[in-house]
């Protein structure tokens, strides 16, 4: 066990190309974590709505997000689109819709489960104290609904950035293909290289979802 | 006036999900359905291959390898493509006089490349099938695969027919050497393995009297490990390896064919195995592997 193969990451542009490649990855990831919170707070309202269908729709949308391998859906969106409409999304963009898509419904669930949950007493008791619908839902219930959700979305966030690794599908290279390249560009001169660089890969992912959890942690503390 | 946002954002959320909905209800029937689907988008999907001339006009051809199969196709310390299938991919684009843009394919989502029109051509170490040549249209071969068998080289086995009635044979379960051994051999014992790494210590131990695998898998082997002999370097059904254009794209297909033909003439793929394969294979095996001018010894 002479070397752990890391030193491959040091030939030539390997460990700028990795890098580049986990940029690939966290740029994804980090546009549609963004937009998937945002609409995921709206889709989670309209999931508490009283509106049959309103009700039947969202939950037909969020079945359908559960059941289909996201693999599925990049190759959906990535290839389907131009079968059957002739249309050529690239591939980024159809990672963004893939991964809005089921983030928007993921985070969607989450807010309703996180508003279902806060006592109906505390609605009741704020009426009673005089204030209006708005002043409810901005001062008791949307401060507690915030609270509830980060551990929550943290776990979505985190499951996201992971899942970029899925992209390489569609052809993007992103930062676990490039560790594959790099590997197999040296299988012969260093067949260990998969142990090290895979190695480096885990810190990279770790370095990336480290901070997130940390500013949950911290909001949590916060918000408490 | 909240009620009013709330209403309309409804309604825009709620034409999102019906058209994600059909989108999706499409695309997971798309086997199904196609047939129904091309007729609506018939000027699309008719089209959906570009031509020779559209290639050369744009100025650059979109070629799908592989980024991680050394030595066929795989990308250099230098972020550079590189290998047997980006050499000749490059001197495809040198001869069209276009630029290339190299796409990262994996095994499984080639067809779709194609069929997709996302890619011109597929160069990635794509064996010829049957069932493959229905989806798309292969160019004439650049390269055998066949199977091999590896033996210690103080036993050689040169024939499969003389394996004694006592020595076993190493396969790995579920690939064309097991299949072809038991329809071909049924007298020959087998010794199966799951995993490539565990025949390869199995080999190494000296459990068996030989291996036989894909030919480009034993001969890396017998090259990487001294005392090992390909004794039997190209057995049973001989498989090539071609490039591929989307179906019915009769330009390219005809302007590669025509390709494959005059580099041959020059002995381009000779160049192309001492450049790239040589190192992994060996010179003895150049003409086991290497298809001149598209003509299968």
């Amino acid at each position: 066990m002479h070397s752990l193969g890391i030193d491959v990451l040091f030939k030539g542009t390997n460990m700028i190309r990795l890098l580049k490649g986990l940029w690939v990855s966290v740029e994804i990831s980090l546009v549609s974590v963004v937009i998937s919170i945002v609409l995921g707070l709206v889709v989670g309202v309209l999931m508490t709505s009283q509106n049959r269908g309103i009700k039947a729709v969202l939950r037909l949308y969020l079945e359908t997000v559960r059941i289909m391998p996201q693999m599925v859906l990049l190759f959906i969106v990535y290839f389907g689109s131009t079968r059957v409409f002739g249309l050529n999304i690239s591939a980024e963009l159809s990672a963004l819709i893939v991964f809005v898509f089921w983030g928007t419904a993921e985070m969607g669930d989450l807010v309703r489960g996180s508003i279902k949950s806060i006592a109906r007493i505390q609605y009741e008791s704020a009426y009673a104290l005089g204030l209006n619908k708005f002043q409810v839902h901005y001062y008791i219930i949307f401060p507690q609904t915030l609270r509830r959700l980060i551990p929550l979305s943290i776990n979505l966030v985190t499951r996201m950035i992971k899942t970029t690794s899925l992209v390489m599908m569609i052809g993007i290279v992103e930062v676990l293909k490039v560790a594959q390249q790099i590997i197999e560009a040296n299988r012969r001169s260093s067949p260990n290289a998969a142990f090290g660089v895979f190695a480096v890969v885990f810190l990279l992912y770790f370095v990336v979802c480290w901070p997130v959890s940390r500013l949950a942690a911290s909001l949590e503390k916060r918000w408490a | 006036m909240k009620k009013d946002l709330l209403t309309r954002a409804t309604g825009v959320f709620t034409a999102a999900t019906l058209i994600a909905g059909v989108v999706t209800g499409c695309g997971s029937t798309a086997g199904a359905s196609s047939v129904e689907a091309k007729t609506d988008s018939a000027p699309a999907s008719s089209e959906v291959y570009r031509t020779l001339d559209e290639i050369k006009e744009s100025g650059t051809i979109n070629i799908g390898v592989f980024s991680d199969k050394s030595p066929f196709g795989y990308v250099d310390e230098n972020g550079e493509y590189a290998g047997y299938d980006v050499f000749f991919a490059e001197r495809i684009g040198q001869d069209l006089g276009v630029k290339i843009n190299y796409v990262s394919t994996e095994a499984a989502n080639r067809i779709e490349y194609l069929q997709t029109g996302k890619v011109d051509i597929i160069l990635a170490n794509f064996t010829v099938t049957e069932e493959r040549a229905q989806e798309v249209d292969f160019a004439l071969p650049y390269m055998n695969v066949a199977l091999g068998v590896v033996s210690p080289s103080d036993a050689v086995i040169e024939s499969l027919d003389n394996v004694g009635a006592d020595d076993e044979i190493i396969v790995i379960s579920g690939t064309t050497a097991e299949t072809y051994l038991e329809k071909n051999y049924p007298d020959i014992k087998l010794q199966k393995y799951d995993a490539y790494a565990e025949a390869k210590t199995a080999i190494e131990n000296g459990n068996a009297a030989g291996w036989a695998n894909d030919n480009t898998e034993v001969i890396a082997f017998a090259i990487e490990n001294e005392g090992f002999t390909v004794g039997v370097p190209s057995l049973g059904d001989s498989d090539t390896i071609a490039p591929a254009v989307t179906k019915g794209n009769e330009t390219l297909l005809t302007w590669l064919n025509d390709e494959i033909k005059a580099i041959g003439e020059e002995n381009f793929f000779h160049a192309d195995y001492e450049a790239t394969l040589l190192d992994t294979y060996g010179a003895d095996y150049e003409d086991t592997l290497v298809v001149e001018g598209g003509k299968v010894q």
